[in-house]
C-alpha cells in the first residue's frame, strides 16, 4: 500500500457548507485520507481493456412514457418548508 | 478605427414541451399556482428514484436530427452539485461527457444590403446538446427570497455553440434562426418571457487577426433576443475600452441589467463552482439504435431555411413575403393547407403575411398574445376569399375591407359579399355613366391626361371607385375611362 494521500480539508468543508473548528478538521481529514485509500486500492486493479462503466449490471433504456400524474397538493407539498409565503418556500435572500 | 474584434459562444437553453418532467411523472406546464406541479421525486424526498422521459429524450435526438448532429449511441447521466435553493437535493441530473447530441451547426442569415434581398447565409458550429432537468424559480423580495418548484424537474436541453459567432447581429440571427427551426418541428414553444427559452453568451475581444482567443466573460440575464444582442454589443465596447485604456479583463461572470442597458460582475472566476460531476448511479445509460433513430427523422419538420428557398423557388414567392412567413410555423401550415384548395401562392401569402398578421397583432396585448389558431378564419374560408377576388367577384380592395370580420367570425366571404351586396359591379352601362360623371366634374385630371400626363387617370379612376364604393371592376373602369377620353 503506498502512502497516505492528503486532501484539502478547507476546500471539502467548504463545498459542503459546513464549518468545522480545528479539532474536526484534523479529525476528518484524517478520517477521509482513509477512505482515498481505499480508492488507491481500487485503483491498483488492472482495468486494461474493460470499458468504463458507472453501473453493474448492463441494463439500459430503463424508461417511461410522457404521461402526467398529479403529485402533491400544494399544502403537502410544502409541509417541510419552515417558512411560506402565498404558496412558495421562504428562503434567506439568495443572489447569486 | 475599431482594432478589436469579438468572439462569441452561446450556451442557449431550451424547455421540452412535454407533458410530464424529465424523471418523474409530475406535470409541468407554465402559468400554475405555486408549488402545485411537484410529488416526492421533485422535492427530493429521501428513498425516490427518477426515471426517464422517453418523449423528452426522443424530442432531444430530434433537435440534434434538425441540427445535423452526430447522435453518439450511448448516452448517460450525471450528477452536477451545488448548493442553491432552486434545487431541493443539491444537485441537478445533467449529462457530462456522454450527451445525446455532438457537433452540429445552426443555419443563420446575416443582414442583406437591404430589406428586400436576401442576405448571406452561414453555418454557425455547435458544440454539443445535453439533456437536463431545469431548476425551480427564485423570486427576490425585499430581505427574503421565495422558491416555486413547479419548473424544477421539467426537461430542458442545453445547446453550447463553438466559439463561432462575430457580431451581436450574428447572435441575434442565431437565436431567431433556432426558435423558428425548433418552434417549426414543435420541440419547444421558445417563448423567452415565459422562460421556455434562455440564453447566456461567452464574451471575449482580440486584437484584430490575432489568433489567441481574449479572456472571456460570461453573461448571465439576456432575458430576451433583444436583451442578447444589446448586452452583447455592452460588452464587446466595455472589453474594447477596458483594453484600450491599459486594463486587463478579468474571467469573471457579469449580468445584464436591460434596463441599466449596462452589465455588473456577479462572480469572479476565484468563485467559480466546482460541480464535482459523478454518473448518476440511479439512471442507466440509453441507446440509440440506427432504427431508433431512422423512426424520429421521419416525422421531422421542414427547416424554417428550406422552406423559405422552397416557397421562392417554386412557388416564386417575393423574399420579403416568404422572410416573414417561413419565422412562423403556424402561418405555414395555414398558407400550405389554404393553397391545396385554391392555387394562388402569391394573394394566399400576402393575405396572411400582411392582412391576417396584422389582424393577430392588433388583437394581442402584452398578457394575452394572441395565435391564428385563436381566430374563427380556416384555410378553407380564405381560399374561398382568395377564389372570388380571383374569379373577379370582388376586387382586391374589397376583400382587404371584409377580412377582418372574416377572421373572427369565420363567416363564409361568399354570403357576406352576397348579404352585403359587394359584388363587384361590372355592368358597363352604369359604369359607363358614372365615368362619364367622374370626366365631367374633373376638368382638371381630364385636361392633364389628354395633354400626355399619363398617371391623372388614376384621379378619374379614385373618383369612381368611390362614387361604387370600391365594387367596380378596376379594369374595367380604366377600359372605360380611356374610351370615353380618346
Amino acid at each position: 500500500m503506498s502512502e497516505e494521500p492528503t486532501l484539502d480539508i478547507d476546500y471539502v468543508a467548504q463545498l459542503a457548507r459546513i464549518s468545522l473548528t480545528e479539532e474536526e478538521k484534523a479529525r476528518y481529514a484524517k478520517q477521509l485520507s482513509k477512505v482515498l485509500g481505499y480508492f488507491q486500492e481500487l485503483a491498483a486493479v488492472d482495468t486494461e481493456g474493460v470499458e468504463p462503466t458507472a453501473h453493474a449490471n448492463p441494463i439500459f433504456d430503463v424508461m417511461r412514457e410522457d404521461v402526467a400524474v398529479d403529485g402533491l397538493p400544494q399544502e403537502r407539498a410544502l409541509m417541510n418548508a419552515p417558512k411560506q409565503l402565498d404558496g412558495e418556500v421562504v428562503v434567506p435572500k439568495v443572489i447569486e | 478605427m475599431n482594432k478589436f474584434e469579438p468572439v462569441i459562444g452561446l450556451e442557449v437553453h431550451v424547455q421540452l414541451s412535454t407533458e410530464s418532467k424529465m424523471f418523474t411523472n409530475a406535470p409541468y406546464y407554465f402559468g400554475a399556482e405555486p408549488n402545485t406541479l411537484t410529488n416526492a421525486v421533485v422535492m427530493g424526498m429521501p428513498g425516490t428514484l427518477p426515471v426517464l422521459n422517453k418523449r423528452a429524450i426522443e424530442k432531444t435526438i430530434q433537435v440534434g436530427l434538425l441540427l445535423d448532429c452526430e447522435i453518439p449511441r450511448q448516452s448517460k447521466w450525471d450528477r452536477k452539485h451545488y448548493f442553491y435553493p432552486d434545487m431541493p437535493k443539491n444537485y441537478q441530473i445533467s449529462q457530462y461527457d456522454q450527451p445525446l447530441c455532438v457537433g452540429g451547426e445552426v443555419e443563420i442569415e446575416l443582414e442583406g444590403e437591404s430589406r428586400n434581398v436576401m442576405g448571406p447565409h452561414r453555418y454557425v458550429k455547435l458544440t454539443r446538446i445535453h439533456l437536463e432537468e431545469d431548476v425551480g424559480k427564485l423570486t427576490h423580495l425585499g430581505d427574503i427570497s421565495v422558491v416555486d418548484y413547479n419548473r424544477a424537474g421539467a426537461p430542458l436541453i442545453e445547446i453550447v455553440t463553438e466559439p463561432d459567432i462575430y457580431s451581436p447581429e450574428e447572435a441575434y440571427a442565431f437565436l431567431t434562426s433556432l426558435r423558428s427551426t425548433l418552434q417549426a418541428a414543435g420541440i419547444s414553444d421558445c417563448d423567452m418571457e415565459k422562460g421556455q427559452l434562455r440564453c447566456d453568451a461567452n464574451i471575449s475581444v482580440k486584437p484584430v487577426g490575432s489568433a489567441k482567443l481574449g479572456t472571456k466573460v460570461e453573461l448571465k440575464n439576456l432575458n430576451s433576443i433583444t436583451g442578447v444582442r444589446n448586452g452583447i454589443a455592452y460588452e464587446i465596447d466595455r472589453q474594447t475600452r477596458d483594453i484600450l485604456a491599459g486594463g486587463t479583463i478579468t474571467q469573471e461572470t457579469r449580468r445584464w441589467d436591460a434596463d441599466a442597458e449596462m452589465t455588473y460582475v456577479m462572480r469572479t472566476k476565484e468563485e467559480a463552482h466546482d460541480y464535482r460531476y459523478m454518473p448518476d448511479p440511479d439512471l442507466m445509460p440509453v441507446i440509440i439504435t440506427d432504427e431508433w433513430k431512422a423512426e424520429l427523422a421521419k416525422g421531422l419538420a421542414e427547416k424554417p431555411f428550406d422552406r423559405q428557398r422552397r416557397y421562392m423557388d417554386t412557388l416564386d414567392l417575393p423574399y420579403t413575403i416568404t422572410s416573414v412567413l417561413c419565422q412562423e410555423p403556424e402561418l405555414c401550415t395555414f398558407f400550405e393547407e389554404t393553397l391545396t384548395i385554391h392555387k394562388n401562392a402569391k394573394a394566399i401569402a400576402n393575405f396572411l403575411v400582411n392582412d391576417i398578421q396584422r389582424e393577430i397583432a392588433e388583437a394581442s396585448h402584452d398578457e394575452d398574445q394572441k395565435v391564428l389558431a385563436d381566430f374563427a378564419i380556416t384555410p378553407g374560408i380564405l381560399a374561398e376569399l382568395v377564389a372570388l377576388v380571383d374569379k373577379g367577384t370582388i376586387s382586391n380592395q374589397i376583400a382587404k375591407e371584409i377580412l377582418p370580420e372574416i377572421i373572427k367570425n369565420g363567416k363564409s366571404p361568399a354570403t357576406l359579399v352576397k348579404e352585403k351586396g359587394l359584388e363587384q359591379s361590372s355592368d358597363s352601362g352604369e359604369l359607363e355613366l358614372i365615368c362619364q360623371d367622374a370626366i365631367d366634374n374633373n376638368p382638371k385630371p381630364v385636361a392633364e391626361f389628354k395633354a400626355g400626363k399619363e398617371p391623372a387617370i388614376n384621379a378619374l379612376k379614385g373618383q369612381v371607385m368611390k362614387a361604387t364604393r370600391g365594387k367596380a371592376n378596376p379594369k374595367m373602369v380604366d377600359d372605360i375611362l380611356r374610351k370615353l377620353l380618346s
